[in-house]
C-alpha cells in the first residue's frame, strides 16, 4: 500500500500540479483529446446511426464495421497515425475519434431499434411524417442508449489518450512514460491514479446524465402476477465497454 | 512488405505471445463471471451492487492497472502473470452483465415449467437455464475476445511481449510495415477466436438457430453489450 | 384424491390470493377452477405442487401430507401443463417428452420410446418427434406439452389455463383431445381456465372462484346451472343475461331446443 502513498503524495506536491508540464494542464490535454474526438465522432456518427435505425438499411454493414474497429488495437492505429502525418496532438485526435466511432454509431441505431416497433407503427398511424417519428418519437425513446454510446465512447477515449505520448501529444500518459524510463514508481502510480479517477468521475458524470434521459413513463413499473414475472426487468442504468483503453 | 518477409519468424512468435496471453484471460473471465452473474441475476438486492462494481473494474484503464497490479501483487513488473490478472480483470466485468443479462432473458414460462416437471434447483440451472442462456452467453463472451485480443498489445508498453512490440518498434523505426503488420495479424487472431467461438456455438447451441426469438434476444444483448448501457 | 383444508396463501407483498380454503378434489375426475383473474385459481393450483408454498392450512394428497414430500420428488410425480406449452427450447419434440422420465432414472432410449408412444396418444406426427419447438404451430406444442405433462404416467394432471393462448378451432380440437384422454387414462385433472363454457365443458365438478380465492359455488355442471348459489354466479354464467336460457319450441312436431336468441341448436330426442 506505501506505494499507493507514495504515487498520492506525488500528486500532491506543488512542484508536479503546476507549471507549463504539471498535472493539470496535462489533465487540460487529456480531457480536450477526450471531448474533442467524441465531439468529431458525434457529427459522423450519430447522424448516421439514426438513419440507419430508422430506416433499417446498412444495418449489416454497421454492424459489421463497429465490430472491425473494435478489435483495431489503439496503440496500433495511434502509431500508424503518428507516422502517416507525423508526431502532435493530430494523429491521436484522428485516432479516438475512430475509437470512438463504433460506440456512437452503434448507440445511436441500437436506441432508435429498441423502440417498441407497435409504438412506431402507431405514431405512423396517426400521421406523423418519417422526420417526425424520428425526432418525436424514436429520438426521445432512444435517447438513454444513445447516450449510453456516448458515455461509452468518452470512457473509452478518456482511457486511451493515455497512449497520446507514443506521438508526442502530451496528455498523462506523458508521467507514464517518464515514470517507466526512470522507475520512479511513485510517478507511474500516481499517474495510473489520476487516469483512473478522472474515468470514474466522467462515469459517475454520465450514469448521472443517463438517469436523467429516460423519459418518465418508460421506467414506470410492471405488473407481476403468480404465473410469470415480467420478461424483461425494468431498465437500469449500466456501464459502459470500452476496448482501446 | 520486405520488411514483412523478412520478419516473419518474429511476427510468428510474437502471434503465439499474444494469443497465450489473450486466451487465459477469456476462459478464466467466462468461468468466474458464471457464479457471480448467477448471484446478480437471482438476489435482486445483489443486482446493482455487482454491476456496479464490475462496470467501475471495466472503467479502470489498463495501462494504469497493468502498473498497479504488481505492487497488489507483489510480482514483478515485467511479469506477463499482470497482464493475464488484469485482462481476466476485464474479462470478468464484462462478463457478469451478461450472465447476469443471459440469465434473466431465459423465459420464466420455461424456467417454471422446469421447476414444475421436478427439476431440482442445481439440475434446473445446468440443464435448463444455462444451456438456453447459452446464445446470450455466447454474445458476451464474443465482445469478451475481441476486447481482449486487442487489449493485450498495451502489455508491450509495460514490457510484456506481443504483438504491441511491432507497434513500438516500428515506431521507434519508422517503419510503417512493421505497425500495419501488428495491426493486421491482431485482427486475424481476433477474427480467428470469433470464428472459433461462433462454430462451437453452433455445434453446442443446436436448437438456437431453429428459435427465432432465442436470436432476437441475442442480438439485442450483444447489442446492449456494445453500447454498454440499459439492460434487461 | 386431493384435499385443502383452512389453506390460506399471502403473498409478500401483502395480498391474501387464497383465504381459508376448503376444497376436495376427487380422484380420477376433471375438476376444473374458474374465475376471473385475481381470483387465486391459479395460486390454488401450484399449491398442489408446491410451486407455491401456502401461508397456512393442510394440503394433501390421498391422506398425505405434501409438506411431508420433498418438493422435487411430489413435482416428478404430477403432471403439469402450462399456457404456452413451457416446452424447452433448446431440446427436440421427443426429448421434451421424456423429460420427467429421465429425470426419474428411466433410461434414454426407453423414455424416448416410450414419448413416441405418447405422441400418438395426444395426437401428434411421429415425425415431428425429432423437431424443436420452435417449429411447431401452438396448436401442436400445447399438444406436446399435454404428452410431456402425461410422460411419468402421474396420477394427477394440472392443467393452467393450457388451452387459453390458441386460436377458437384449435383450442376446440385440443378440448375434445382432452376429454377423450381423459376418458380413455381416468386422471385426476385439475383444470384451471376463466372460460366458463370450457369449464362446463371439461369439468365433472367446477369450482368457481370469487376475489382472494373463494368459493363461491362448487358443483356438478349441471348443478350451477340449474341452481346458481348468488349473484356473482349467476352474472358469471351469464344466467343473469338470459344467457344458457334455452326453450323449447314445437315445430313441425317435434321439441326443437331454441338459445337466447331464438336461433335452434338442437332436436329434443323423446
Amino acid at each position: 500500500m506505501n506505494l499507493f502513498l507514495d504515487g498520492i503524495a506525488w500528486i500532491f506536491d506543488p512542484a508536479h500540479l503546476n507549471g507549463p508540464g504539471g498535472i493539470w494542464v496535462r489533465i487540460g490535454e487529456q480531457l480536450s483529446y477526450t471531448f474533442g474526438a467524441v465531439a468529431l465522432a458525434a457529427i459522423i456518427a450519430i447522424p448516421l446511426g439514426l438513419w440507419i435505425g430508422h430506416t433499417g438499411r446498412g444495418r449489416d454493414v454497421a454492424v459489421l464495421t463497429s465490430g472491425g474497429l473494435r478489435a483495431l488495437p489503439s496503440l496500433g492505429l495511434l502509431i500508424i497515425f503518428a507516422l502517416a502525418i507525423g508526431i502532435g496532438f493530430k494523429a491521436p485526435l484522428l485516432a479516438f475519434v475512430i475509437l470512438a466511432i463504433p460506440s456512437l454509431l452503434s448507440g445511436a441505431y441500437a436506441g432508435v431499434e429498441a423502440v417498441d416497433r407497435r409504438t412506431v407503427d402507431a405514431a405512423r398511424a396517426q400521421g406523423m411524417t418519417e422526420w417526425q417519428v424520428l425526432t418525436k418519437v424514436e429520438l426521445p425513446l432512444g435517447l438513454p442508449l444513445l447516450i449510453g454510446g456516448i458515455r461509452s465512447g468518452v470512457l473509452q477515449v478518456v482511457a486511451t489518450a493515455t497512449l497520446a505520448y507514443f506521438a508526442s501529444g502530451g496528455a498523462l500518459g506523458v508521467f507514464i512514460n517518464d515514470g517507466l524510463k526512470t522507475r520512479d514508481y511513485a510517478e507511474l502510480i500516481g499517474a495510473s491514479i489520476i487516469v483512473t479517477v478522472l474515468a470514474l468521475l466522467l462515469e459517475g458524470i454520465f450514469a448521472l446524465l443517463q438517469r436523467l434521459f429516460v423519459p418518465r413513463g418508460v421506467t414506470a413499473g410492471r405488473i407481476s402476477d403468480v404465473r410469470s414475472r415480467p420478461l424483461r426487468p425494468r431498465a437500469v442504468v449500466g456501464s459502459p465497454i470500452q476496448e482501446g483503453k | 512488405m520486405n520488411w514483412v518477409v523478412n520478419n516473419l519468424g518474429l511476427i510468428w512468435s510474437l502471434t503465439l505471445d499474444h494469443i497465450a496471453l489473450a486466451v487465459p484471460p477469456i476462459i478464466l473471465g467466462f468461468l468466474i463471471s458464471i457464479p457471480i452473474g448467477w448471484v446478480a441475476n437471482r438476489y435482486h438486492a445483489s443486482r446493482g451492487v455487482l454491476l456496479t462494481i464490475s462496470g467501475l473494474l471495466y472503467t479502470v484503464p489498463s495501462l494504469p492497472l497493468f502498473i498497479a497490479l504488481p505492487a497488489i501483487l507483489g510480482t514483478g513488473i515485467l511479469d506477463p502473470v499482470n497482464v493475464v490478472v488484469g485482462l481476466t480483470i476485464y474479462a470478468v466485468a464484462l462478463m457478469v452483465r451478461s450472465v447476469a443479462d443471459a440469465l434473466a432473458a431465459v423465459d420464466s414460462g420455461v424456467r417454471q415449467a422446469a421447476t414444475a416437471m421436478g427439476y431440482s434447483g442445481w439440475q434446473g440451472f445446468w440443464q435448463v437455464e444455462f444451456p438456453l442462456a447459452g446464445p446470450v452467453l455466447l454474445a458476451g463472451l464474443r465482445v469478451v475476445s475481441v476486447s481482449t485480443v486487442s487489449l493485450v498489445s498495451i502489455g508491450s508498453v509495460i514490457g510484456v511481449s506481443s504483438l504491441g512490440y511491432l507497434f513500438l518498434n516500428g515506431l521507434q523505426r519508422n517503419i510503417v510495415a512493421e505497425v500495419i503488420s501488428g495491426i493486421v495479424a491482431t485482427l486475424v487472431i481476433a477474427i480467428v477466436f470469433d470464428l472459433i467461438l461462433v462454430a462451437v456455438g453452433r455445434i453446442l447451441l443446436p436448437w438456437a438457430k431453429a428459435d427465432p426469438s432465442a436470436r432476437q434476444t441475442r442480438r439485442r444483448t450483444a447489442e446492449r453489450a456494445l453500447t454498454g448501457t440499459v439492460t434487461s | 384424491m386431493i384435499e385443502f383444508r383452512t389453506v390460506t396463501k399471502q403473498f409478500p407483498d401483502g395480498t391474501v390470493a387464497v383465504d381459508a380454503l376448503d376444497l376436495v378434489i376427487p380422484a380420477r375426475q376433471t375438476t376444473v377452477l374458474v374465475g376471473s383473474s385475481g381470483s387465486g385459481k391459479t395460486t390454488i393450483l401450484r399449491m398442489i405442487n408446491r410451486m407455491v408454498d401456502k401461508t397456512s392450512g393442510d394440503i394433501e394428497i390421498d391422506g398425505e401430507d405434501i409438506y411431508s414430500l420433498n418438493p422435487v420428488k411430489l413435482r416428478r410425480s404430477i403432471g403439469y401443463v402450462m399456457q404456452n406449452s413451457g416446452l424447452l427450447p433448446h431440446r427436440k419434440v421427443v426429448d421434451n417428452v421424456a423429460t420427467v422420465p429421465m429425470l426419474n432414472g428411466v433410461k434414454k432410449a426407453d423414455a424416448r420410446e416410450a414419448a413416441l408412444t405418447l405422441l400418438d396418444t395426444v395426437g401428434l406426427d411421429r415425425q415431428l418427434a425429432e423437431r424443436y419447438p420452435s417449429q411447431l404451430s401452438g396448436g401442436q406444442q400445447q399438444r406436446v406439452g399435454v404428452a410431456r405433462g402425461l410422460a411419468a404416467d402421474p396420477n394427477i394432471l394440472l392443467m393452467d389455463e393450457p388451452f387459453g393462448a390458441v386460436d377458437p378451432i384449435v383450442r376446440a380440437e385440443l378440448q375434445q383431445e382432452l376429454v377423450r384422454i381423459q376418458r380413455e387414462l381416468g386422471k385426476t385433472i385439475v383444470f384451471v381456465t376463466h372460460d366458463i363454457d370450457e369449464a362446463f365443458l371439461l369439468g365433472d365438478q367446477v369450482v368457481l372462484l370469487e376475489k382472494g380465492g373463494r368459493i363461491a359455488q362448487a358443483g356438478t355442471p349441471a348443478d350451477i346451472l340449474s341452481k346458481p348459489a348468488s349473484d356473482f354466479v349467476a352474472t358469471f354464467i351469464g344466467a343473469d343475461r338470459g344467457r344458457r336460457a334455452l326453450r323449447v319450441e314445437v315445430v313441425n312436431g317435434r321439441s326443437v331446443v331454441v338459445d337466447e336468441d331464438g336461433r335452434p341448436t338442437g332436436v329434443l330426442q323423446s
